[in-house]
């Protein structure tokens, strides 16, 4: 079998086309390289659903740790309390356990015991806490000058957010947020670990790539193509979170931009 | 475990609870935790010191530098749990690779058989005569191991770091009294450089706390494997407490244990870095002076 014919058969074998069984014996490289690609779709389709989605109840979760109002601020300091202090690992057997249980009661919860939406819904929780950690850091360090312009400037409400307060909050949190995008990716290789089964085989990157391991008994191919992905979807994040950044500062003279540079130290999450 | 449980179908609902809470998977149960404390008291020092070993190599001269350096930078782009994996069979089988060589140097079959890995009967680690704990001990250890290599590359990040951020005039200082390049490394670098270090590594020792439940997939029999394995269906003919499926209530458990862990571990490290600021020349020594002096 040639390549070109694994490449039709496999490549997308995680999303459920093409053939349906996986290879028992030969295991060659081009089959380790399309499958493990293949499940790579499943964490590209995670990390950009939680990103996307997060940003939005992260901007809220900021502003309401932020907030005048007990009401509004103690609720958001206990769910980036709970989501930051916990395990990824346990939220996910323990939400997923959750809808099984809830299951039984409403067939409204079927498709959340599926990774699809299951899965999704706790990275959506878990980097809308983390993200929110930061765009409150940040919000807290936007410079005193720029709001009372803004206020000279008969800015009120909405408009001020809109035009002040989150351009300059996004500005100062992005270098740090590009961090934890790169992490929620990482993060994605969870999620057919914890419970959530990968229905006929169709799993993410690390599932092949350990199903290729333990076929194998060889972990020096599988393992290596996946970190050669993974490297390559994080050059894709910081390349795009970088022309992002790019846009949000370009109002600003050059020797003052803020490049996006990776800072030891402040980067870990999970 | 009391007297009263010989027959748990007669009872209430608060001995029942008693009864079920102190079977001996659930004292198993409640030694696992005591398995995770015993990884984290291990693998902290443990990668601490591969993490210093790394910095002080990155910062070393050119061809080792990039050893220490690359070692760094592939770590962090890739997902630790893949370097869980990896190195649990990768450790095992060069382990056992070195010991063939060594042991049976007559052996001329290939060592890669297709899908199998074959070395001689004296080369296994651990022998396959040996007793169960030598075995449980053996996993344990490669998964000590392991997360020391993936948190010492984390480690190293922060402390080469933290060795950069030590004022540049206190090591021209160093070699203005004539002192050597060794000796300026660990009597003025070194000694400093924890207070730039300590945000980052105590960030690390969350992630490191955060991260011990990723024993349950290097195979140790660790909280996550007792918590789905008590947490099942259990019916009455395989046990004398039988219930419905509580995985949920017992995952809500592991989930209180990290949250009053990470908080406890939150308050430690914040008096410790109250500790270390003090008298050193940073904003937050100076704010420490201050009030002090007020």
């Amino acid at each position: 079998m040639s390549c070109w014919e694994t490449i039709a058969d496999y490549a997308f074998r995680s999303l459920g086309f093409g053939e349906r069984l996986l290879p028992r014996s030969e295991f060659t490289l081009c089959q380790q390289v399309t499958l493990i690609g293949s499940g790579m779709l499943w964490n590209i389709y995670f990390g950009l659903i939680a990103l996307v989605s997060g940003f939005f109840l992260a901007t809220a979760v900021a502003l309401g740790k932020a907030a005048q109002s007990r009401w509004l601020r103690k609720p958001s300091e206990w769910f980036i309390f709970v989501v930051r202090g916990s395990p990824l690992f346990i939220q996910f057997f323990f939400a997923y356990f959750a809808f099984l249980s809830l299951k039984g009661t409403s067939p409204l919860f079927d498709p959340f015991t599926s990774a699809w939406l299951g899965a999704a819904v706790v990275l959506f929780l878990n980097t809308a806490a983390y993200s929110g950690e930061i765009f409150y850091g940040a919000l807290q360090s936007i410079p005193k000058g720029d709001v009372e312009a803004a206020d000279a400037y008969g800015f009120t409400g909405w408009m001020k957010f809109r035009k002040i307060t989150w351009p300059t909050m996004l500005r100062l949190a992005w270098p740090a947020y590009t961090n934890e995008a790169i992490f929620l990716f990482h993060a994605t290789t969870l999620v057919f670990f914890s419970g959530f089964p990968a229905r006929q085989q169709r799993g993410d990157a690390l599932y092949y790539a350990s199903y290729f391991a333990d076929k194998t008994f060889n972990p020096f191919v599988p393992y290596p193509i996946l970190a050669g992905y993974f490297i390559l979807v994080t050059l894709c994040i910081i390349a795009v979170m970088g022309a992002i950044n790019r846009r949000l500062n370009r109002h600003l003279p050059s020797n003052v931009r803020t490049r996006l540079r990776m800072r030891p130290g402040a980067m870990l999450a999970r | 475990m009391y007297s009263f449980c010989t027959d748990p179908a007669t009872l209430d609902m608060l001995p029942w609870l008693a009864c079920y809470l102190t079977t001996g998977k659930h004292l198993a149960f409640y030694g696992a935790f005591g398995t995770v404390l015993l990884l984290l008291a291990i693998t902290a020092p443990l990668a601490l010191a591969f993490g210093f070993v790394a910095a002080a190599v990155a910062r070393g001269p050119a061809p080792l530098s990039w050893l220490g350096r690359g070692y760094i930078a592939v770590v962090r782009g890739v997902p630790d749990i893949a370097f869980f994996l990896f190195f649990v069979i990768a450790l095992d089988q060069m382990l056992e690779w070195v010991r063939h060589k060594v042991k049976c140097p007559d052996w001329d079959a290939p060592i890669r058989q297709g899908s199998d890995f074959v070395v001689c009967d004296a080369a296994k680690v651990p022998l396959s005569t040996s007793p169960q704990w030598i075995h449980e001990t053996y996993g344990f250890s490669l998964a000590v191991l392991t997360f020391a290599i993936v948190f010492g590359a984390f480690a190293a990040n922060v402390l080469f770091g933290a060795m950069r951020a030590v004022p540049r005039g206190q090591i021209e200082t160093a070699e203005a009294y004539g002192m050597s390049s060794r000796q300026t490394f660990w009597r003025i670098l070194v000694p400093q450089m924890w207070v730039y270090a300590l945000p980052g590594l105590s960030n690390l020792w969350m992630v490191l706390v955060k991260a011990t439940p990723l024993l349950f997939l290097l195979g140790v029999e660790d909280i996550v494997y007792w918590a789905r394995d008590l947490g099942g269906t259990k019916t009455p003919q395989f046990t004398d407490y039988p219930h419905g499926d509580w995985r949920m209530w017992y995952f809500l458990a592991l989930l209180v244990f990290y949250l009053a862990f990470t908080r406890v571990s939150e308050i430690v490290l914040a008096r410790l870095m109250t500790r270390l600021t003090r008298g050193q020349a940073t904003t937050g020594g100076e704010r420490q002076r201050k009030v002090r002096a007020a």
